[in-house]
């Protein structure tokens, strides 16, 4: 078993899809949120995966191919 | 001894011990250290300061490492040069350059690596880490070198030649990463995650961040104990940003600057504002990465993810981790976002280099053109005392002016240097 944290964000037209729902069903993935901020035009949500490395692999494969933007928790660690 | 009481989520307000953890359990909100003001307000003073070494650890009662035996390559403490000729040009008599070009690796960074180098060893880490497009890179490497520790620098793989050397000079294991910006930034992570290293900008990031508030100290000690009414900083993750701010609002709160009167610093450390902190923070992006100063102007108070396309890459943070604490400094100071096209970066650069002798990399180049557009717009009256940052050296980014290479081209003889003298002379009548 394997856990991840992560953050999704939603631009406009994904904030009415059930993404997380989806996630859980189609994929054997846990998925707990942690925080979240959702507007009209943008929202965001950190959340923690659980489910083995491979599954959790490629149902964020699967998020990120909706258009929404998967990234590590706490944004960007490569750095200038 | 440092004066750290511990970590404190900034979301959630919950309290850590002192360790190397990086986000919240409950929320996965950053952390943040926090102090023990009333006994550093018993200890600390300017005459103090003032017989410190020559580096930002003479302000080691507020930093989250201990001064006794730091990592210390002298990072810091860098010239505040008063900037006439750029500011005649930019109709600005009251102008200042802070130069951190200058530091030992050739950028600010030397100044956030050796607070979390020194926290790093003691801690007992064993290995200093980093991801990094350049900057970041040469500084953990330098450290580590100085401390005697491993390092290991994670790079692009399509990095400059230049900074691809700046950075291996210091022995460091380098991995240079063949993918796009997100899977090195995903990898990066899962890394952290999985190997007992000091990762100065995920693990690390508490004490890492808290080393950029020197910037804010030295300006105001190199003022006489004064604020500037403005500062132009250019932004990535926007933690500098921030804690510029802090670091002022410390000073106020603890009495240090001229004629201010101390101040509680109340319950959340990392939110003061002492009234007598005036400064309008002014925040500069390139428009290939400005998802800060984009969401300034939209009035939003989410920062909205971009894809980097800048020739600033020392600025191309696309999913920045301090942006919304950084929009909040925008507001609560009366400052603003500035963008500043690709094209008007290069510019920056010659002018600054041109007026004032100093050459910037490309992050300086966004400041200087954003300082010009502030000025024109009259949001900088040519009075007001203002300090723009200039974080990086420009023998970093050496190719983004390689097209002000244009020798006259001569003949071993006096004819032919006079010949070629007289016909540039012509061309620039």
């Amino acid at each position: 078993m394997d856990r991840q944290r992560v953050k999704f964000t939603f631009e406009s037209e994904m904030v009415k899809e059930p993404i997380i729902y989806r996630l859980g069903q189609d994929f054997h993935i846990v998925t707990n949120i942690r925080r979240a901020d959702v507007r009209e035009k943008l929202g965001w949500v950190v959340l923690e995966l659980d489910g083995e490395k491979e599954e959790i692999e490629r149902g964020l494969q699967w998020v990120s191919s909706t258009g929404v933007r998967v990234d590590p928790v706490g944004g960007d660690v490569i750095a200038g | 001894m440092p004066f750290v009481s511990g970590l404190k989520c900034r979301e959630c307000s919950r309290e850590y011990p002192a360790e190397a953890l990086n986000v919240c359990d409950f929320c996965f909100g950053p952390l943040e250290v926090e102090y023990d003001y009333d006994t550093i307000s018993e200890v600390i003073s300017a005459d103090r300061i003032s017989k410190g070494p020559l580096s930002i650890w003479r302000y080691q009662d507020l930093l989250p490492a201990s001064g006794e035996n730091p990592v210390d390559i002298m990072a810091g403490y860098t010239p505040l040069l008063k900037a006439p000729n750029l500011g005649k040009r930019l109709g600005l008599n009251n102008l200042y350059i802070k130069n951190d070009s200058v530091n030992p690796s050739f950028s600010f960074k030397d100044r956030v690596v050796s607070v979390a180098a020194t926290k790093a060893v003691e801690f007992g880490f064993e290995t200093l880490a980093c991801a990094s497009t350049g900057n970041l890179a040469c500084s953990v490497a330098a450290h580590a070198a100085r401390a005697g520790i491993r390092s290991v620098v994670f790079i692009p793989s399509d990095l400059e030649r230049g900074k691809v050397i700046g950075a291996a000079i210091y022995g460091p294991t380098m991995v240079a990463v063949d993918g796009t910006y997100d899977e090195v930034n995903r990898l990066c992570s899962e890394v952290g995650d999985n190997y007992p290293w000091a990762f100065v900008n995920i693990n690390m990031r508490a004490y890492y961040a808290e080393g950029s508030k020197t910037l804010g100290y030295e300006v105001a000690e190199q003022l006489g104990w004064r604020l500037p009414e403005h500062v132009v900083v250019p932004s990535a993750s926007g933690a500098m940003f921030t804690k510029i701010w802090k670091g002022f609002n410390e000073l106020a709160c603890l009495g240090l600057l001229d004629g201010v009167a101390a101040m509680s610093f109340g319950p959340d450390q990392n939110t003061v504002h002492h009234p007598a902190v005036t400064t309008r923070m002014h925040m500069a992006q390139a428009e290939g990465c400005s998802p800060i100063v984009t969401a300034w102007k939209e009035g939003q108070t989410q920062v909205k993810p971009v894809r980097p396309n800048s020739i600033a890459k020392s600025l191309a943070i696309g999913n920045p981790a301090d942006g919304i604490y950084a929009l909040r400094v925008i507001n609560k100071s009366g400052g603003s976002g500035n963008t500043v096209p690709e094209s008007d970066v290069v510019d920056g650069i010659k002018l600054l280099a041109e007026t004032e002798g100093v050459f910037t990399e490309t992050a300086g180049g966004v400041v200087i053109s954003a300082l010009k557009q502030l000025a024109e717009s009259g949001a900088i009256k040519p009075d007001e005392l203002t300090v723009a940052y200039i974080t990086g050296n420009g023998l970093k980014t050496q190719e983004a002016v390689e097209g002000v290479v244009n020798p006259l081209m001569v003949k071993p003889t006096l004819s032919s240097f006079e010949e070629a003298l007289s016909e540039r002379t012509a061309i620039r009548r």
